[in-house]
């Protein structure tokens, strides 16, 4: 080496006698890299740093997206209210007739494709997989960064300027586009067909386009960087599930997300260009179109064969913490590694070949739909091996019931609820009574919304110190925690019993339905619990920023006595996360509660006659 | 900042180029894109309504052109590793007047294939025709892009083949084999299917 480090904290000393000399600091490039305030805070290529981005600019969107389903649920609780006192807001869209203020309906429907929209691509995609990916993949692996930091940067501001167009979208005069977040033709093809469809909806496809190249470059890096950069010793079969996780979501991320981007190109050669892919027979007011020859359900397979993988590359990273999260607070190794991992790669798999059970009603041949609903139903065993994996590793654990652990069980809690309707709608005989009713958005909302968040959340307040070198306020984490369960199950389950009476989703208005009316009241139990809930997030982005500055300050590299990597470099990251040599892994991630040890981490050498845990725990 | 990749693993034991494994992965992901268009074609197809017509001769001319610029490519290539300078940046630059060729070709092929009555607007067919070969010249446009910047190494550089430049070569060439066969593959999509 150039100098002589003077090295003080044991695990320098340790991975200096252990680790592999890569002669990365011999460069000098340590010196003058990312030393200006542009380089190392706006376009970074440290991978840490560019996580940093990913999760603020989704706590951005989260909270953009659950102030628009606050409106909403407004509209759904109390539909004869004023809401004139949203007028500073929303403007014009509310619309004020002899003193009394209402939601303009078409705005009504920009708001659910909005949340939609935001929700699934800006914050549950990019803000979790995007989040942590960047800052485990390297850090876990013991890889210096990324294989290619500049397209890792390149991923960020993608996505950033996906955000931008959209965020540009809420405020131009014809509204953003409201033909729902899967954007069905013919709403989404004909720029007359509606107010939403015009601007809006070339601004929502513009977006997502950039996106697409967002996730695809992101993706392209993950998968290179764990094949290629794991360090010496570090076999597949000893990566953390975290790892695991990401990976497999990369991989559904490179596959279906081309398919999604076919699928817009053809939609905008319909919008701009006069073909006609997906419209065929349309009228508008009464006149009919040229038109002919086109398939609107061929763009429902283009969008579901991305869709469905999609709602896994939601749910797959935030499994993949939760596995973490809950091995490392119970003080126990994972149980069934092998059996987790199998079950990632089936659920990856299954993924592709269930998409139409989102189209059992949308006319496509029911005995094509058998053979959906059989692979549907067989993604629950992986995912059954799964749930009992994390009950058994918390059994019998000594358990820390912090904030991370709660999410994390909290998280299963979730996806058993969610995952159960999910048996009931992959049967096309039951979706029959309930598609397109408020079954489906319970279910949906539950198994993959409000999980995915728990796993993120769980992920947060674990993570948070190697992010920021910092804890987060414990308190308020657990009346965050607390709050949100209830709050949540308060909000979806009576969801399903509206959905099961076979309340249709989307509609602005029930009042003129018979059927469906006398549910106000349980529409505003909804609604009441869903501002509690929302209030309680806003608790939580109040103590995540105050905690960057304020938080309990992080002593020691390793406070949750874990085994992985990332808890062996410096208390606030360094470039090229090791000051010296790079760590080389001698054991899997989950030595805990071994031969009288409390954990033992990855980089720490076999002791003589040791036997491997990853042998005695299959 | 690519040194850091370089830097990362043991030089050794590893056998493929993170760039070059990263390149492999985005060919499974434009592949994707292709499958998920040819996929919709045969869908369409299926549900009548179809017009046949026939491949302007143009496209056949195109295909052999990419064949041998592919060619070209990659003896240029086979030249810079041996250290032959000179067929090194003739056929490098012969590779490019070809790959333009092949642009030239498909724009002429669409004008034909309009003038033949076959309109972008019309029957699903024909859009579906215009649709995939616009998307592959896109691909091809990028692969010109990259060709390009071989050429302005190759001019402005002093001539040295050294590991770096070599793996950056490597790169334009397989993404240029890969654009090749998958026109070889989309050509024969179009008509035979």
């Amino acid at each position: 080496m150039a100098e002589v480090k003077t090295l003080t904290h044991e695990e320098d000393i340790l991975i200096e006698e252990t680790g592999y000399d890569d002669h990365f600091h011999d460069h000098h490039h340590g010196d003058k890299y990312q030393s200006g305030f542009i380089s190392n805070y706006i376009f970074s290529m440290d991978h840490k740093m560019i996580a940093r981005q990913f999760l603020i600019t989704g706590i951005f969107w989260a909270f953009i997206g659950a102030a628009m389903s606050i409106i909403f649920r407004l509209q759904l609780g109390f539909p004869e209210s004023d809401f004139q006192w949203l007028k500073p807001i929303l403007g014009k869209w509310i619309v004020v007739e002899n003193g009394v203020g209402t939601l303009a309906p078409e705005f009504y429907y920009a708001l659910v494709t909005m949340h939609g929209t935001i929700l699934v691509f800006f914050v549950l995609t990019a803000g979790l997989s995007g989040t942590f990916s960047n800052l485990l993949i390297p850090l876990q692996l013991g890889a210096r960064d990324m294989a290619s930091p500049f397209l890792n940067m390149l991923s960020y501001w993608f996505f950033f300027l996906a955000g931008v167009v959209m965020f540009y979208s809420l405020f131009i005069s014809t509204g953003p586009f409201s033909g729902g977040w899967t954007a069905y033709p013919p709403l989404s093809a004909l720029p007359q067909a509606s107010t939403g469809s015009g601007t809006g909806m070339t601004l929502w496809i513009v977006s997502l386009v950039l996106f697409v190249v967002s996730v695809l470059l992101g993706g392209i890096n993950y998968v290179t960087t764990v094949l290629n950069l794991r360090t010496k010793g570090m076999t597949l079969w000893r990566m953390p599930l975290t790892i695991w996780a990401f990976f497999v979501t990369a991989i559904l991320g490179i596959l279906s997300f081309p398919v999604l981007a076919s699928g817009f190109f053809m939609l905008t050669f319909d919008r701009a260009l006069g073909t006609s892919f997906f419209l065929s027979e349309i009228f508008i007011e009464g006149q009919a179109l040229e038109r002919i020859g086109g398939s609107p359900v061929l763009y429902q397979h283009l969008f579901w064969f991305l869709g469905h993988p999609e709602v896994y590359i939601i749910i797959l990273p935030a499994m993949g913490l939760v596995s973490e999260v809950l091995s490392v607070h119970a003080r126990k190794p994972i149980f069934g590694y092998k059996a987790m991992v199998l079950s990632i790669l089936a659920i990856g798999f299954l993924s592709f070949i269930v998409w139409a059970h989102h189209m059992f009603m949308s006319g496509v041949n029911p005995f094509i739909s058998n053979f959906f609903v059989v692979f549907t139903l067989i993604i629950a065993v992986p995912s059954a091996v799964k749930v009992f994996n994390w009950i058994t590793t918390i059994y019998g654990g000594n358990l820390r019931l912090n904030t991370p652990m709660l999410f994390a069980i909290g998280f299963v809690s979730m996806f058993i609820s969610g995952g159960l309707t999910g048996i009931f709608l992959g049967n096309s005989a039951i979706d029959i009574q309930l598609h397109d009713t408020y079954f489906v958005v319970a279910h949906f909302h539950i198994v993959m919304g409000i999980a995915a968040f728990f796993g993120m959340f769980a992920g947060i307040y674990h993570w948070y110190p190697r992010m920021f070198g910092r804890f987060m306020n414990e308190t308020l984490g657990k009346i965050h925690f607390w709050g949100t369960l209830v709050g949540a199950y308060a909000i979806f389950w009576p969801m399903h019993y509206i959905g099961m009476a076979g309340v249709p989703r989307r509609y602005y208005s029930f009042d003129t339905f018979d059927a469906f009316k006398h549910f106000g009241e349980m529409n505003q139990f909804i609604t009441v619990a869903a501002i509690i809930v929302f209030a309680l997030q806003v608790l939580f982005i109040v103590n995540f920023f105050y905690s960057i500055f304020k938080g309990k300050v992080q002593t020691t590299r390793n406070p949750w006595g874990a085994t992985t990597l990332e808890w062996s470099s410096p208390i606030g990251g360094v470039h090229g996360n090791w000051e010296g040599k790079i760590p080389t892994v001698h054991r899997w991630a989950y030595d805990y509660n071994k031969d009288d040890r409390e954990f033992v981490p990855q980089y720490i050498p076999m002791e003589e006659g040791e036997v491997a845990g990853e042998d005695v725990h299959v | 900042m690519a040194d850091i990749a370089l830097n990362n693993t043991n030089q050794s034991t590893r056998r493929i180029h993170p760039q070059v494994f990263a390149l492999w992965v985005s060919f499974g992901s434009i592949l994707m894109m292709f499958i998920a268009l040819t996929s919709a074609y045969i869908v369409k197809q299926a549900a009548g309504n179809w017009l046949e017509f026939l491949i302007p001769v143009e496209f056949y001319f195109s295909t052999g052109i990419i064949l041998l610029s592919s060619l070209t490519l990659h003896v240029s290539y086979s030249s810079f590793k041996n250290g032959n300078e000179a067929p090194y940046k003739l056929l490098l630059i012969l590779s490019l007047i070809l790959g333009s060729i092949f642009l030239v070709m498909q724009f002429r092929g669409w004008f034909t294939l309009f003038e033949g009555g076959i309109d972008l607007k019309g029957n699903p067919s024909g859009s579906f025709f215009y649709l995939i070969t616009i998307l592959h010249a896109a691909h091809i446009v990028g692969g010109i892009g990259a060709m390009i910047v071989a050429v302005l190494h190759a001019f402005t550089l002093k001539f040295k083949p050294t590991e770096r430049r070599r793996i950056r070569f490597s790169l334009v060439l397989q993404y240029w084999h890969f654009v090749d066969i998958l026109w070889i593959f989309l050509f024969a999509f179009l008509l035979f299917i």
